[in-house]
């Protein structure tokens, strides 16, 4: 029952969520504004990986791959040609190749299927590794790669700057997946054959999707580098980390775009939070997810949905 | 309006299609009609793009739409009616009928309020005007149908082509589709219905073109095609015969299976309802009826691999709660339609684990049998069983499902897709069980000519239901006409 007295609560959760977010730096540590600042990028990842498996249908393994050009591009600029071009156009160039790297992943997305193309994000994920192993002198290898410049040092303005650029971002994908693009990207994922039928290019929409996927992720990545001043296979490339913005994107709900951040947040928030408890700690937030993933397969919010349905 | 010539449409070494021609003009509707496999379907899906065709021409209003992908040749005018779709569960009824309207640009932001007006009205048309708000996983089976054909009309398609209209539907339901289809032909548009048989869209089409094994094989109105030679010899085959065996004296036994008042569904499709049949030991009962009769779906509810409500009985015990593997342990194989051989392994190694509950000897004995009964798998014993011929592999699906020492043999659709001569070969074969063995068999078959001749009694299968029981020498006078 709609009753005139109660307000639609997400337009309200979404203005409380932003003020505490903007906020927090006045009341809050240093140390879990680097947290979050970190935890906002991991969002940014899930919500792109979010739009193209929740709505596209891909199932992409590979989210570092295209994080990982991003990041990589944006800091080999930075490290061979600072200070002569700002950060800015590394983090832009950064973004540009995640996109090539986006659409170089659309073409056997386009032909083949299923754990197939799954298989190749996969493979490119190692073929990029192998890359920057073998190329060290210009990757810095399996030591990392360093970079003179960083956004700031400034522990709020680097949160500022992260969660700023999750809110925008989260804006943006969430607006799309509800447009008319959204849902014809949606109905594509499901039954191509009759999407196709129906008069829609669905090689377009797809790639379209791969391209902003693409783009945010390797934003993203670029700008990840330059808060941490470093980047290194394991924290942008590695299949684990990938398979830690997968976990995040389904714990929060996928086909939500939201609930992939919210997933994020949770994600590295636990970890952080059972840190004291060493190696038990991963073990103990993977038994969770699996948890959600086996009775909640809907995640978060499809919890929240279904309370509110039931109710 | 639309005319097709010359259409061949090749899977591998697999001709779907072969040399097709008709032609559909404006507020014409054509039936394409056809049993299984016969390319219905494959023509049908070529004319919207979603194949290409390996030769041939697609006229729609004098320009050649052949081999352009789908989304353009939607554009052009043509929409078809899936049999089955998945719509997007998580929007409304309203915002699925929208996305069909949606044009196919990357700018497009937002809807225009004219696109809600439009398709409200579309679901007013078909239908749905109750339940715009609903989400499909709450609608009836009839409305998703609904909902398929208000996606297809949304962009005034001058062709509309339609799969199976009627699979599945009551009959009120049935009326009210012939209607919404009829109107389309009122507006000018031309229509192809594609079903397996005249009779279903008897009512509605102008005319009808009737295909067989990928060929056009008649063509004219609905009452002329059934009365056509060659579409009888399709269905109902050439002569009707039967081999006559010793009658089997069943009275007063209690049969060895017992269906009573089986029911099935498929989310919201029921696609068994209500039927009963009974099996005698050593009997060979035949159960005919078209594809999507419900046959497989009654053989897996015996199998114990689909839930259903209702009770079967085997050997006096009830199989409620039993897994499939008690149930085939029970003597109860199923050899499916679908043979289900292990594709990577030996003609040889495929019939030892059916037979691996054997003991050696046992097996090496029933192993001998078989190579005896089918011969030509004893000159295959070491070839893969996914190279092998299609009637090769239905001979090893069988021969596997015997070596499991079945007491009831419940064979799916054994001739689909195999030439003539194949048929002959397991017609003999099951000749040979028939008179040999105590083996009792529950055959499921669209070929009556293949059925008839082995069954001592037969069940004919309808929109899931049994709408007849006899003996094979009253089918040709009883219910023959019903079957076209």
């Amino acid at each position: 029952m709609r009753s005139v007295l109660r307000v639609s609560p997400l337009p309200l959760a979404t203005l409380v969520v932003l003020l505490l977010g903007v906020s927090l730096p006045f009341v809050s540590s240093g140390y879990v504004l680097g947290l979050l600042t970190v935890a906002f990028y991991t969002a940014v990842f899930a919500m792109s990986w979010d739009l193209l498996f929740g709505f596209a249908g891909e199932v992409n393994f590979g989210p570092t791959f295209l994080i990982g050009l991003g990041a990589y591009t944006a800091g080999i600029l930075d490290a061979r040609l600072a200070p002569h071009v700002a950060i800015w156009v590394c983090v832009l160039a950064g973004a540009v190749m995640a996109v090539v790297g986006g659409v170089l992943l659309a073409l056997p997305a386009l032909r083949v299927r299923g754990p197939y193309f799954g298989l190749v994000t996969l493979v490119a994920v190692l073929i990029l590794q192998n890359v920057v192993v073998v190329f060290a002198s210009l990757t810095g290898g399996e030591i990392g790669l360093s970079v003179p410049d960083v956004m700031s040092i400034s522990a709020s303005t680097n949160y500022w700057i992260a969660f700023g650029f999750m809110v925008v971002s989260g804006a943006v994908l969430f607006g799309l997946s509800r447009s008319p693009i959204g849902l014809v990207l949606e109905a594509s994922g499901q039954d191509a054959v009759q999407a196709g039928a129906l008069g829609f290019n669905v090689a377009k929409h797809k790639l379209f999707a791969f391209i902003v996927s693409a783009f945010f992720s390797g934003l993203a990545g670029a700008l990840m580098v330059f808060y941490m001043g470093t980047a290194s296979v394991s924290t942008f490339i590695d299949i684990s980390v990938g398979v830690q913005i997968i976990i995040a994107a389904v714990l929060g709900g996928r086909r939500t775009v939201i609930g992939a951040a919210i997933g994020a947040v949770f994600l590295i928030g636990m970890g952080e939070l059972l840190r004291p408890l060493g190696e038990l700690a991963t073990l103990l937030v993977s038994v969770m997810a699996l948890f959600v993933v086996l009775f909640f397969p809907d995640g978060f919010l499809g919890m929240l949905q279904g309370r509110s349905r039931g109710g | 309006m639309l005319e097709v010539r010359g259409l061949t449409k090749r899977f591998g070494g697999l001709v779907a299609v072969k040399d097709l021609s008709f032609s559909i003009r404006g507020g014409e509707i054509l039936g394409l009609i056809g049993p299984n496999g016969s390319g219905k379907s494959t023509a049908m899906r070529t004319v919207m793009g979603v194949e290409r065709p390996t030769a041939g021409s697609i006229l729609l209003e004098g320009h050649e739409i052949g081999g352009l992908p789908s989304h353009q040749v939607a554009r052009r005018g043509v929409g078809l009616v899936f049999q089955h779709s998945r719509p997007l569960n998580r929007q409304t009824v309203l915002e699925n009928i929208k996305v069909a309207l949606l044009p196919d640009r990357l700018t497009m932001i937002f809807a225009s309020a004219e696109v809600d007006a439009q398709a409200r009205a579309i679901a007013e048309r078909v239908g749905l005007g109750a339940v715009l708000q609903r989400k499909p996983p709450t609608l009836p089976f009839a409305d998703l149908r609904r909902l398929e054909l208000a996606k297809a009309i949304a962009r005034h398609p001058k062709l509309v082509l339609v799969d199976e209209p009627f699979a599945g539907l009551t009959a009120s339901e049935v009326a009210a589709f012939s209607e919404l289809i009829a109107g389309f032909r009122a507006e000018g548009r031309a229509v192809l219905l594609v079903d397996h048989n005249v009779k279903g869209v008897s009512a509605l089409v102008d005319r009808v073109v009737a295909m067989y094994l990928g060929e056009w094989i008649a063509e004219g109105s609905a009452a002329d095609v059934m009365r056509d030679e060659t579409v009888r010899r399709v269905y109902l085959g050439g002569a009707l015969t039967r081999v006559a065996r010793g009658s089997l004296d069943t009275s007063g036994r209690t049969p060895a299976l017992q269906v009573d008042d089986v029911e099935v569904r498929y989310g919201k499709a029921l696609a068994v309802q209500g039927v009963s049949l009974h099996v005698h030991e050593g009997e060979f009962v035949s159960l005919v009826g078209l594809n999507g009769a419900g046959k497989t779906t009654l053989f897996n509810a015996i199998s114990g691999l689909v839930p259903h409500n209702g009770s079967v009985r085997w050997a006096g015990a009830d199989l409620a709660g039993a897994t499939p593997a008690a149930i085939a342990r029970g003597g109860i194989v199923q050899c499916p339609e679908t043979r289900e051989l292990f594709g990577d392994m030996t003609v040889r190694e495929n019939l030892e684990l059916g037979g691996h509950g054997l003991d050696d000897a046992e097996r090496a004995q029933r192993l001998e049998w078989l190579y005896d009964l089918f011969a030509i798998l004893r000159d295959r014993e070491r070839q893969i069983a996914r190279t092998l011929s299609g009637g090769e592999q239905q001979m090893l699906a069988i021969a596997r499902a015997l070596m499991m020492k079945p007491k009831l043999l419940i064979l799916d659709e054994p001739t689909l897709g195999l030439a003539p001569v194949i048929l002959e070969t397991l017609s003999k074969a099951l000749d040979r069980l028939r008179s040999t063995t105590r083996l009792t068999v529950l055959l499921g078959e669209q070929n009556v000519t293949f059925a008839l001749p082995h069954a001592d009694r037969l069940y004919v299968m309808d929109h899931g239901k049994i709408v007849w029981e006899g003996l094979p020498e009253r089918f040709e006078a009883e219910v023959a006409d019903n079957y076209l």
